[in-house]
């Protein structure tokens, strides 16, 4: 594979914490390998930033190979970037060209307010999923694999769901901060398994009540947070969600 | 194949850029796992009581070798199966117990430490970031303690990471405050326990003159390269004490087989 290597200019919104004003800062980073992930170079960046003695960039991350949910970066006016079903930490530096400059931006949500530079708080969905986003079992008596058998359409769909792993895109890039991708799936995907059955009801109405005191926007259907999802979670679920609710209230007893 | 490994290849394609349905992947063995964790009973207890360590943070179901997902699996089993039977235990003694003040002695000492850790690492206000001594780190234990180790690897690596211990404790850069938000510092006071765990990982590979799962030494393999275990010395668990900086002591642990005896793995 050929190797190339670009020099970038960065344009990165800097904020103390929550309660001071934040701005845009440019930086310069170069020798920047096409190979490396977006975070390896932000990571370059804050070496940079250090050994010259001023502060690096907070940035949330963990795994690092797009299943943790951790990394949240609005980059060049998208969440997670330019790459289709991908996220920060699986994108990389090929997407760009030398000189180019890239625009990167903390997740922006009333609900999700900024920690510190890019890295916001995102408890709110911590809260949604105590929520209900569980199933009640006893513990201690491991069932057997087959007892309950499940379709294959079913498994997928509800896998298809599970799928979500709570980063906060589909908030970020809704023009109402609406949560409902994310609570759709994490519904759907308890209501689609006989496991979610018993608490069916219960876990539909706590969510929806959770997510409303959090502050996030009403949904108006528009389909960006569908288009950001690093894991393709279709708005079919939210259709799924809003059947649950309804269902749920007509034969609350 | 899309079916099975749809997910793995889409990551494998945006991170090389070549697609793994057209051209043969590149693949190299990785590091995945440390092979051992926190002391535990049975019971997940650790050596301080009331205090469990669940998941892959202990080291009860590490064994010599460890493949994907068994962290999710004892994460569960854990949680699930283990600890709602066992902390009952713990709590039956304490429960007459009134709350305990953060007046208590031991509290403010635990406090104490804490601070005076974070604050030394804080004031070194050397030159040299936490990243670059996580990457020197990282280089050392891939070198020596990685796929295959040599006992004169081993106790150069020792040498080196006591050598870089000194360094990362004398001239550690960390930057912004204590008493905010600091990522920096947080990673600070986890390179200082990978270093410490790095150490310890040469030590055990060292002392154990075999080989066994992912434990290879070169000295100690069959005519046809694979791992040549000596179970007559060497069947059991090293659990070590750190008492002092750089003492260990080595705690055996036996191991018995009943039903089922451990055999040399041979890929043919």
């Amino acid at each position: 594979m050929s190797h190339t290597t670009m020099n970038l200019n960065l344009k990165v919104w800097r904020q103390k914490n929550t309660k001071t004003a934040g701005a845009f800062e440019m930086y310069r980073v170069e020798n920047i390998s096409d190979e490396m992930s977006f975070l390896e170079m932000m990571d370059i960046l804050n070496e940079q930033l250090i050994t010259t003695g001023g502060e690096p960039v907070a940035f949330d991350h963990d795994c690092r190979e797009g299943i943790c949910g951790m990394c949240s970066m609005y980059i060049n006016g998208k969440p997670h970037g330019p790459w289709q079903a991908n996220t920060t930490c699986q994108l990389h530096m090929r997407a760009f060209k030398d000189n180019d400059t890239i625009v990167i931006e903390p997740w922006r949500a009333n609900a999700f307010p900024v920690i510190k530079d890019l890295t916001v708080d995102r408890s709110a969905f911590d809260r949604i999923i105590q929520a209900g986003g569980y199933v009640s079992v006893n513990t201690g008596n491991a069932v057997d694999g087959n007892s309950l058998p499940i379709e294959k359409a079913k498994a997928d769909e509800a896998f298809a769901a599970a799928m979500c792993i709570g980063c906060g895109a589909c908030v970020a890039a809704c023009k109402n901060s609406s949560a409902m991708l994310f609570l759709s799936a994490k519904v759907s995907h308890l209501a689609l398994l006989p496991q979610g059955d018993p608490e069916r009801k219960t876990r539909v109405t706590n969510m929806v009540a959770q997510l409303d005191k959090e502050g996030f926007g009403a949904c108006t259907n528009t389909g960006a947070c569908e288009a950001a999802c690093p894991k393709e979670i279709s708005i079919a679920n939210i259709a799924r969600l809003n059947k649950e609710y309804i269902v749920a209230g007509l034969t609350s007893e | 194949m899309k079916e099975k490994y749809g997910n793995l290849f889409d990551m494998y394609a945006k991170i090389t850029g070549e697609n793994p349905y057209e051209v043969p992947m590149r693949i190299y063995p990785a590091v995945h796992y440390t092979m051992g964790g926190l002391w535990v009973d049975y019971e997940l207890q650790t050596t301080v009581p009331g205090l469990y360590a669940l998941g892959e943070a202990n080291f009860s179901d590490h064994g010599a070798n460890r493949l994907g997902a068994s962290a999710l699996m004892q994460g569960l089993a854990d949680g699930y199966f283990v600890i709602p039977y066992t902390l009952g235990n713990n709590l039956a003694d304490e429960i007459y117990n009134a709350p305990i003040p953060t007046s208590h002695p031991a509290f403010e000492a635990a406090e104490k430490a804490v601070a005076e850790r974070i604050a030394t690492l804080k004031n070194i206000n050397g030159k040299q970031t936490v990243e670059s001594f996580h990457k020197r780190l990282g280089k050392i234990i891939w070198n020596e303690c990685g796929m295959s180790r040599t006992a004169a690897g081993l106790k150069q690596a020792i040498a080196d990471v006591q050598a870089l211990k000194k360094e990362f404790w004398s001239d550690v850069r960390i930057p912004g405050e204590i008493n905010e938000y600091n990522p920096e510092l947080d990673k600070a006071n986890r390179v200082a326990d990978f270093i410490e765990l790095g150490e310890l990982m040469c030590v055990d590979a060292l002392a154990r003159e075999e080989s066994c799962g992912g434990h290879f030494r070169e000295e100690y393999q069959t005519p046809e390269g694979e791992a040549l275990r000596d179970d007559k010395n060497f069947m059991y668990v090293a659990a070590w004490e750190l008492k002092n900086d750089h003492e260990w002591t080595l705690h055996k642990e036996e191991l018995k087989y009943e039903v089922i005896q451990p055999s040399q793995r041979n890929y043919k």
